[in-house]
């Protein structure tokens, strides 16, 4: 069986985001860059099932700029076999990522992708479902467990309440949720290697698709900042002001 | 507490200055070390230090490694684990060669992954440390048999390895070693006596720990002419590679020290049970030989210890400075109380910490990449000129590097103040984990003495005279440089290979007739190179930081830091160079002075 697992290039967790002067966008000139942690958790997961016997090959995804490739080299380095980029400076909408994403899932004929449930740059949690969508195949989202069972897949869902358990048909979409596994380090011979996988690289248009913004971002902002706190006399003093000044009851 | 964070962004610039790596990655040797595998191996090990190494390495030294009845040995909690996980990552394989299956990557690298080990946690460094010396030696001068049998298990990092050269009578001076090594009829050696400091002698990392011991055999001459090296390891390996008995090679008891706690140091006692079973490496009495070879190795990564305990500590003192809120700014008494970072001595210290640790980096790498020419190149030439080199930066890279760590983690206690003191904060650890360093692989008098010796006066200077050639055409080189710092640094440079020239001089008319004088300043020389050495490196480093700066790079801040960092360096380290230059032109009568009985 092979996997498709699609990979983002975000800024570094640990990075300390800041929004440009102009308001346009967070800056990300000059910050350290490295692969989403959800999408690291899928390409663990893939790696996992490979090693159970349940997947053949491996193929990473990633769309964007030049520099994904290192993100897919990465992803090589924790165990996928290939890597396919496609390369844009366009800034990609999730729909637009899905569509591309879609576009390779006809090329390829995976019979399972699985995703990272959102990126930690904008957090839209919106690509695996649309995909899914798209394509129009079940979807597992916010997975915590997976388990390859014959033609389906047995996944543990994080809802609301809990844990759901649901079984979904192969050819399907998962999405990945933090609890699922934690990524292995990638081994130093690993990395070595990777540099020698192949990579295939396309142009949107080469598959056909359109990535235009759908989107208009019209001002970025940082939270405003946390003023400092008061001492109320008694209840009724804090009653009042939740309900007068924060409105918040 | 703060948390390490390797500097990766200083760690790449100094891959595109000192020690381009992009020139390495064009020669067959080095074709795998490319400029994108070596950011990813770099991000990938920084990553393992600071999320597996750096949080056990405080727990690590509470908690110290112990010994048990039955002669085993337990690390601290979490120390098995993190070096499965190091195994696992190919950790130990990294500089070794890929016919024995590590990765043949170029010292420049290693010596960046090896400072991330011992700022994170030197206690655990100490282990991939001596495992990858002995395999050296073993790849050096070891039988085939020997390298298939053993070198290979330890470069996977199944097995581990360990140096036994130290005995209770013979520290320094080797020539006092009295371990017996008797002949067996299959050609094996049978091995008796007592090993001390034996780092990781006994542990339950790995399997098999496989010992390289210096011993003499019956009939060996006197002295340091007389002792071979073995191979002992704590089982015996059957024909099939499986493990087999156990070998008479027993850890009797670990030391208590200053630092180094998670780090288990073994008295090994062989041969009290009928003669530890040992192999030969290479020829009898040829054993200080391999040793000394694979010495230079080990003395350098003992300086990377240095330069990276010094970060770790500037790093916390740092973090420790910006938080702690202390006084009013000095000449601004109305104001509110401010961190201590504004402080002008607490700017001081940290400067002091930052600029020799930079320096002593930049140094190192400076070295390590002429071991890299040297490997890789063809040319005969280029081969002896950057051999020479690095043979005259060893002794500095290790002595000058540790004896900064020393003044830059006290210093890192300094700026906590009274909370340095107590043990809580870290900035303690720091201090204590950084004293070993000056003393073991050689202590700094060791360093000094092959300095003006073996590496100076042996050869009439030739490459000490070269090396202050070198960077006087480096310091004219900066006649067309605009930046304020540079043209600072290229003044205080000429001052500091002035001051190196003047020593190395009286180095030279001295050393045959009055070679006391010259002993009596040896430590202060191995300063002197150290620090104008270091300038001269931070300055090639800050040259690119200017072009860069003045282009208008995205990372502007970055580079205008390295210059300012510069600035304070060529302004207040250097005059201490010219100090130990007037120490060794003038400090001999007062050291030879006093009547010994007066002591």
């Amino acid at each position: 069986m092979k996997v498709l697992v699609p990979v983002k290039r975000v800024v570094d967790y640990n990075v300390k985001v800041r929004v440009k002067a102009d308001n346009s966008g967070v800056d990300i000139a000059n910050v350290k860059m490295s692969m989403n942690p959800f999408c690291e958790i899928a390409v663990e997961e893939a790696v996992r099932l490979k090693e159970k016997g349940a997947v053949t090959e491996i193929v990473a995804v990633s769309a964007g700029v030049a520099q994904c490739q290192e993100t897919l080299r990465n992803a090589m380095a924790i165990g996928a076999d290939r890597g396919i980029l496609i390369e844009t400076d366009v800034e990609l909408q999730p729909l637009a990522v899905a569509k591309l994403l879609k576009a390779v899932v006809d090329r390829e004929q995976p019979q399972l992708v699985i995703l990272g449930k959102q990126a930690i740059d904008d957090d839209a949690n919106q690509t695996g479902q649309m995909l899914a969508a798209l394509l129009n195949w079940g979807q597992a989202t916010f997975a915590s467990k997976v388990e390859i069972e014959g033609n389906a897949a047995k996944v543990t869902c994080e809802v609301d309440g809990g844990l759901e358990t649901v079984s979904v048909k192969l050819p399907a979409i998962i999405t990945t949720d933090l609890r699922l596994n934690e990524p292995r380090y990638a081994t130093l011979p690993n990395i070595m290697k990777a540099k020698k996988k192949q990579l295939d690289t396309f142009k949107p248009a080469d598959l056909g698709v359109d990535v235009t913004p759908r989107l208009t971002t019209l001002k970025v902002e940082e939270p405003p900042k946390r003023k400092g706190g008061v001492k109320v006399a008694d209840v009724a003093a804090l009653i009042d002001k939740l309900k007068n000044e924060a409105k918040v009851i | 507490m703060s948390k390490y964070n390797a500097p990766l962004k200083e760690f790449q610039f100094l891959l595109e200055t000192v020690a381009p790596i992009e020139n390495l990655a064009t020669t067959s040797h080095f074709a795998d070390a490319t400029a994108d595998t070596v950011h990813a191996i770099l991000e990938e090990s920084s990553k393992f230090a600071t999320e597996v190494l750096d949080p056990l390495n405080w727990s690590g030294d509470r908690e110290g490694a112990k010994r048990h009845d039955d002669a085993s040995v337990t690390t601290p909690k979490g120390f098995k684990t993190a070096y499965d996980a190091y195994r696992a990552m190919g950790g130990m394989g990294l500089p070794m060669p890929q016919e024995f299956g590590g990765l043949g990557l170029p010292r420049s690298v290693v010596t960046l992954t090896d400072e991330m080990l011992h700022s994170s946690n030197m206690s655990f460094g100490l282990m991939p440390m001596l495992t990858q010396g002995a395999i050296e030696a073993m790849l050096l001068a070891g039988s085939d048999d020997i390298k298939s049998t053993f070198a290979e298990k330890m470069i996977s990092g199944e097995w581990a390895g360990t140096m036994n050269l130290t005995e209770p009578q013979a520290g320094s001076d080797l020539a006092l070693v009295k371990t017996r090594a008797e002949r067996v009829s299959d050609g094996s050696y049978k091995i008796f006596g007592t090993k001390i400091f034996i780092t990781y002698g006994e542990h339950d990392w790995t399997e098999n720990i496989v010992h390289l011991v210096l011993a003499r055999t019956p009939d060996a001459p006197e002295g340091v002419k007389g002792i071979s090296l073995f191979v002992v390891p704590k089982f015996l390996v059957n024909k099939d590679g499986s493990l087999g008995a156990r070998n008479d090679a027993y850890c009797v008891s670990i030391e208590h020290k200053l630092g180094i706690h998670g780090s288990p140091t073994a008295v090994m006692q062989y041969g009290d049970k009928g003669g530890a079973i040992g192999y030969l490496v290479g020829e009898e009495n040829r054993g200080l030989e391999y040793m000394f070879i694979m010495m230079n190795l080990a003395r350098f990564g003992v300086g990377l210890q240095g330069i990276g305990i010094a970060e770790r500590a500037y790093q916390r003192a740092v973090a420790f400075a910006r938080e702690r809120v202390q006084s009013r700014d000095v000449g601004a008494p109305k104001n509110p109380s401010v961190p201590i970072i504004r402080h002008p001595d607490i700017r001081r210290m940290l400067l002091r910490m930052r600029s020799q640790t930079e320096a002593a980096r930049a140094l190192a790498m400076a070295t390590a990449y002429a071991m890299d020419l040297v490997d890789s190149t063809d040319d005969t030439e280029v081969k002896k000129v950057n051999q020479a080199f690095v043979d005259l930066m060893i002794p500095i890279v290790k002595g000058w590097s540790t004896e900064m760590s020393l003044e830059v983690t006290s210093l890192g206690v300094q700026v906590h103040g009274g909370m340095g003191f107590v043990e809580e904060t870290g900035a303690a650890q720091h201090m204590r984990d950084a004293r070993i360093t000056t003393i073991y692989e050689g202590t700094t008098a060791i360093q000094a003495n092959d300095l003006i010796g073996r590496k100076m006066a042996r050869e009439g200077g030739v490459t000490a005279k070269n090396l202050i050639n070198a960077m006087r055409v480096f310091a004219d080189s900066l006649d067309g440089e605009s930046h304020v710092h540079l043209k600072v640094a290229q003044k205080r440079l000429r001052d500091g290979t002035d001051a190196m020239a003047r020593a190395v001089e009286f180095n030279l008319a001295n050393f045959n007739g009055n070679v006391r004088a010259c002993f009596a300043g040896s430590v202060p020389m191995v300063k002197l190179f150290g620090i104008v050495c270091g300038a001269w490196a931070l300055a090639r480093v800050g040259m690119q930081a200017a072009h860069r700066s003045a282009a208008n790079h995205a990372d502007k801040a970055f580079y205008e830091a390295k210059l300012a960092t510069l600035r304070f360096y060529v302004d207040t380290i250097i005059p201490e160079a010219i100090a130990a230059a007037d120490t060794i032109v003038n400090g001999a009568e007062g050291t030879m002075a006093l009547e010994e009985a007066a002591f």
